[in-house]
Formats: structure tokens, C-alpha cells, sequence
């Protein structure tokens, strides 16, 4: 009796991920495809930029990794920057830890890793309940196939895009990013001063010449853990509401 | 690039990354009970992407026109609860009209 009660909401968990998912993979078509075009546009095979998107899944470290191969770095540049521009994921997979529910055993805990996203972490955080297995992988399917469909087309049409169009398409990531941030710091105030501390931080590191040399995935680790500390200094969260 | 080059660039890559994401996840079982690393767990995703976003956003066209007509129409469309695929498109769309003009 209870394994069918689990079956059914289980099932239920699996469809509400999926369909979540949705407009996240159909953001990351739209910056995927320009992924694909920088690859081609660098000189790398259509598949090569393909396999990159398909075992990372990442944006800006795919970014900066390409970047690195075509100007043929070290692999101590490439595993460092992946580090660098990567280490928030370990910070929201430690968040995402907190919310799993009784289903996320070691296995489980092993293959959802693969699929933390800045938009799939925030896409589960924000539900007001523990996420089970079965909406992680729901919500981790449509975002991984758009991430690798938009790749492929980029990759493959490159050559035929013209500049004027795929400058405008950089902006996508952005606007995904804004899309998460916004309403969040519209409902609560606490956290539209911590994005506004981030922010200005961020510019800081952009505009003040003497900061202009820290690496981009430096600047992004300072200014995210300094806003975070000093919000969680000023403004402890109150406990969530689970069920 | 050799083919040989590009496998062993990749595995460094998706490794490193794979790494990064996986075993905090695999490792933390047991829920913070601690405020303060509560609250900075709460509030650091948050503050990555705005800072990744902000100012990178208006440089993300090549043109600053662009980029900042892009920005404004993403940051109201965000402000009225669009989705993520309205907003990207959205500013996709305000930055190539804006690159016409």
C-alpha cells in the first residue's frame, strides 16, 4: 500500500521535474547555440564542440575551456580554471544536499552531481519542499538534451550565421541569469541587498584598475562568498517550511 | 589539435568539473544545523549570478548600446516574473534591434 502511494507521487515528482525543466532547456538552447558557434568559428570539428557540451554542462567553464584548447594552454590552466570558474557548484551542490529527501542514496548522489546547474540548482531550491531523486532527474533530462541539441545546431549552422545575429544571442545567459536573481530580490529584501552587495563587488573588480587583474572565476568566488558572508552575518535565514 | 590532444583536454575538463559538482553532493548526508552556514548556503547562489552577471551583461553583445537596451528589457521582464525562456529571448531580441539601429 505504501510502495503504491510512493509509486504515484513518485511518478508525480517525475513529470512535475520534467516539465520544469522545460523552459530551462529552452534557455540553454538559445546559449548553447552560441557555445557551438564560438567552437566552430574557432576551428574545432562540429562533434568536438558537441562532446565538450555533452560531458560538462557547464557555461562558462565550457567557455573558458574552449579558449584554452584553441590556444592549446596547459592542463594545469584547464584543471585550475574549471576549478576556479566551477567551485559554486560544489557550494550549491553542498545547498542542494540540504533540501534531497530519503531517496538520494550514494548512487543516486553520484549521477545527479553530473547535472548541478546554476538554473537547475535554483530551478530545485526554490521549491518550498525536499526534492526527491525522481524530480531531479526529471528536471535534469530536458535542460541536458536542450544544452546538447543547441551545441549541435551551433556548431553545424556556424559557418552560415552572420556576426550581427550571434553577437546578440551572448546576451541569452545573461537574461536566464536575471530571471532567477530578480524575482527573488522582488520578494524578499534580504536577498536584493545581497545581490546588490554582489553586483556592485563585481563592478568594483571590472572598473578599478588596480582589481582588473584577478581572473574572472577569482572575482566571481569574492564577490559571491564576501556578499554571502555579509548577508548571513546581517541577515540570518529564518528555518524553511518543509514537508 | 590532435584528435589524441582534444580527449585528453576534455577528460582534464569534464573531470574537474565532474568532481566539483558530485562529491560535496555524495559527501554532506547529514542537514546544517548551524545558522550562519545556513544562511550562506541560502544566499551564495544568488550572489554567483549576479555577480557573473553584473556588469558582464552589457559587454555580452560586443556592443554596449546593445548590450545595455538587452539588459534593461531582461531586468523589467525578470521584474515581472517572465520565465527564463522569455527573458533570454526578450533580450536577445532588444539587443539585435538595438545592434540595427
Amino acid at each position: 500500500m505504501t510502495s503504491n502511494i510512493n509509486k504515484v507521487k513518485y511518478t508525480k515528482d517525475l513529470k512535475k521535474g520534467l516539465h520544469d525543466g522545460i523552459p530551462i532547456a529552452l534557455g540553454y538552447i538559445s546559449v548553447s547555440f552560441t557555445f557551438g558557434l564560438m567552437g566552430t568559428s574557432s576551428g574545432m570539428l562540429w562533434w568536438q564542440t558537441l562532446l565538450i557540451s555533452m560531458t560538462n554542462l557547464t557555461s562558462a567553464g565550457q567557455f573558458a575551456g574552449l579558449e584554452i584548447m584553441v590556444t592549446a594552454g596547459s592542463l594545469i590552466e584547464m584543471a585550475l580554471t574549471q576549478l576556479i570558474i566551477n567551485i559554486r557548484y560544489a557550494l550549491m551542490s553542498i545547498s542542494l544536499s540540504q533540501k534531497t529527501d530519503t531517496t538520494f542514496n550514494l548512487p543516486t548522489r553520484l549521477a545527479i552531481g553530473f547535472g548541478v546547474t546554476d538554473e537547475i540548482f535554483a530551478v530545485a531550491v526554490s521549491r518550498n519542499k525536499t526534492v526527491s531523486r525522481y524530480y531531479m532527474a526529471g528536471l535534469l533530462i530536458m535542460p541536458y538534451l536542450g544544452w546538447a541539441l543547441g551545441t549541435a545546431a551551433g556548431a553545424v549552422l556556424g559557418a552560415v550565421i552572420p556576426d550581427y545575429i550571434s553577437n546578440a544571442l551572448g546576451i541569452a545567459i545573461y537574461g536566464m541569469f536575471m530571471a532567477i536573481i530578480i524575482p527573488q530580490a522582488r520578494d524578499n529584501s534580504k536577498y536584493l541587498i545581497i545581490i546588490i552587495i554582489a553586483a556592485i563587488l563585481s563592478c568594483c573588480f571590472k572598473w578599478i584598475a588596480v582589481l582588473q587583474n584577478v581572473s574572472s572565476g577569482f572575482v566571481i568566488i569574492i564577490c559571491a562568498v564576501l556578499a554571502s558572508v555579509i548577508g548571513a552575518v546581517l541577515y540570518p535565514v529564518e528555518d524553511e517550511v518543509e514537508d | 589539435m590532435t584528435i589524441e590532444k582534444y580527449f585528453i583536454y576534455l577528460a582534464v575538463m569534464a573531470g574537474v568539473t565532474y568532481l566539483i559538482r558530485a562529491l560535496p553532493l555524495a559527501i554532506c548526508r547529514s542537514k546544517v544545523k548551524n545558522k550562519f552556514v545556513k544562511s550562506f548556503l541560502a544566499y551564495i547562489p544568488y550572489a554567483v549570478l549576479s555577480a557573473m552577471t553584473f556588469p558582464a551583461v552589457i559587454y555580452s553583445t560586443g556592443r554596449l548600446v546593445s548590450g545595455i537596451v538587452g539588459t534593461v528589457v531582461g531586468i523589467f521582464l525578470s521584474y515581472k516574473r517572465k520565465s527564463l525562456l522569455t527573458v533570454a529571448v526578450a533580450a536577445c531580441v532588444a539587443a539585435f534591434i538595438a545592434g540595427l539601429l
